[in-house]
C-alpha cells in the first residue's frame, strides 16, 4: 500500500505568506498527493481563492481536486471591526487530495476523516 | 473589499434598498434552479433554467431581472442570479454514474469547474444570497461554511433556506443547529411548500419592508 505524507502547518508558516503564496503552496502539496492539517486555517476569502485556484487545475485523468474540512470561527464582530478589516481567526483545517482524503463525519465539534490506500 | 465599499454596504443595509440582486447559491443539487423557477414562476410566469438530477445541470449563471416580489403591502424588486453549484471536487466519472457517456461526461466536468468559478466570482455582485441546503443531507459541509463565511466577511444578509422538506428523512432543525445565528427557512421548491414564509423573509431582510 502507498504511504501518504501528512503534514501538520504551523500557523507561523502560514502567517508569513501572502495569501497566493498560501494558496499556491497548498495546492502544490496536495496536488503531490500529501494531506495538510492547518493548525489555523484559511480565512473565507482564502478559501474561495483555494476553490477557484482548484477548479482551474482539475485534471480530470490526474485531479480531480480537493477534500476541504474546517470549524467555523469562533465570536462575532460588530460592523466597525469589520470595517477595519479585522477577522476572526480562522481555525484547524485539513485539506487533501480528493481522490484520497474522504470526510466520514462532520459536525460542530468533530471532523472524522479516512485516507484511502491505493 | 476597500474600507469604503465596506461602507457603501453597510449604509445601504441601514437604509435600505428598492432594487436588490439577490444571489442563490448552494452545493450542487441543492435545488436551487427549482428555486430559482418558482419564485420567476409565481411573480412573473416564466422560468429561469432547466433543472436535472444530474450534479451540475447549472454550468453557467443565470439571471432573471425585475421580479417583483410582493408581501403583503410590502414589496421587493430582485435580480435572481441562479449560480451553479459550488463545490471543491468535480470528478467526470460521477456523471457517467447517471448514464452520460464519457465525453459528455468530461465536457460537463470542464464546464461544472468553470461554473465554480463564476458563482464565486458573483460573491463581489450581488447584495444578499439566499443560501440553499438540501434537508437531507448534513449540512456541515465546507462548502456551506465557505460561503457563509464569505457573506459574513462582506456583511451581506444571507438567508437559509432547507429545501426537499417533503422528502424522508429531511431535518431542517439540524440546520438550524449548524448555523444558529442566520435565518432558516424550510421549504419544498418543489411543491412549493411554505413560499409565502420565504417571502415574507426576504421581503424583510433584503428591503427593510418597503411600504407602498
Amino acid at each position: 500500500m502507498a504511504e501518504t505524507k501528512v503534514n501538520l502547518i504551523s500557523h507561523q508558516k502560514l502567517e508569513s505568506m501572502t495569501a497566493d503564496e498560501k494558496i499556491d503552496y497548498i495546492l502544490g502539496e496536495v496536488k503531490h498527493g500529501e494531506v495538510m492539517i492547518l493548525e489555523r486555517g484559511l480565512t473565507p476569502e482564502e478559501q474561495s481563492k483555494l476553490i477557484e485556484k482548484t477548479m482551474k487545475e482539475i485534471n480530470p485523468d490526474k485531479f480531480i481536486g480537493i477534500e476541504m474540512e474546517s470549524y467555523r470561527e469562533d465570536g462575532k464582530l460588530n460592523w466597525l471591526q469589520k470595517m477595519m478589516g479585522k477577522i476572526r481567526p480562522p481555525r484547524m483545517t485539513v485539506i487533501g487530495p480528493a481522490d484520497k482524503l474522504k470526510t466520514i463525519q462532520k459536525d460542530n465539534d468533530i471532523i472524522k476523516t479516512v485516507i484511502l490506500g491505493r | 473589499m476597500g474600507l469604503f465599499e465596506k461602507l457603501r454596504i453597510k449604509l445601504r443595509s441601514i437604509f435600505g434598498k428598492k432594487h436588490v440582486r439577490i444571489g442563490i447559491y448552494g452545493p450542487p443539487n441543492a435545488g436551487k434552479t427549482t428555486l430559482a423557477n418558482r419564485i420567476s414562476r409565481d411573480f412573473t410566469g416564466d422560468v429561469v433554467g432547466s433543472v436535472s438530477e444530474i450534479p451540475h445541470e447549472t454550468r453557467r449563471a443565470q439571471k432573471k431581472d425585475n421580479v417583483i416580489i410582493k408581501d403583503g403591502s410590502a414589496l421587493l424588486t430582485i435580480d435572481i442570479i441562479d449560480t451553479p453549484g459550488i463545490a471543491t471536487k468535480v470528478d467526470f466519472h460521477n456523471f457517467m454514474e447517471h448514464g452520460m457517456d464519457e465525453e459528455d461526461s468530461r465536457r460537463r466536468a470542464k464546464e461544472a469547474t468553470e461554473g465554480v468559478i463564476e458563482a464565486i466570482r458573483w460573491l463581489d455582485n450581488v447584495d444578499g444570497v439566499v443560501l440553499l441546503m438540501d434537508s437531507t443531507k448534513n449540512p456541515f459541509t465546507q462548502v456551506n461554511v465557505t460561503i457563509i463565511g464569505n457573506l459574513e466577511a462582506r456583511d451581506l444578509p444571507v438567508l437559509i433556506t432547507a429545501n426537499k422538506i417533503d422528502l424522508d428523512g429531511s431535518s431542517p432543525a439540524t440546520i438550524k443547529s449548524a448555523f444558529p445565528q442566520h435565518d432558516v427557512v424550510p421549504i419544498s421548491a418543489l411543491t412549493g411548500y411554505n413560499m409565502e414564509m420565504l417571502y415574507d423573509v426576504m421581503v424583510k431582510l433584503f428591503g427593510k419592508s418597503r411600504r407602498k
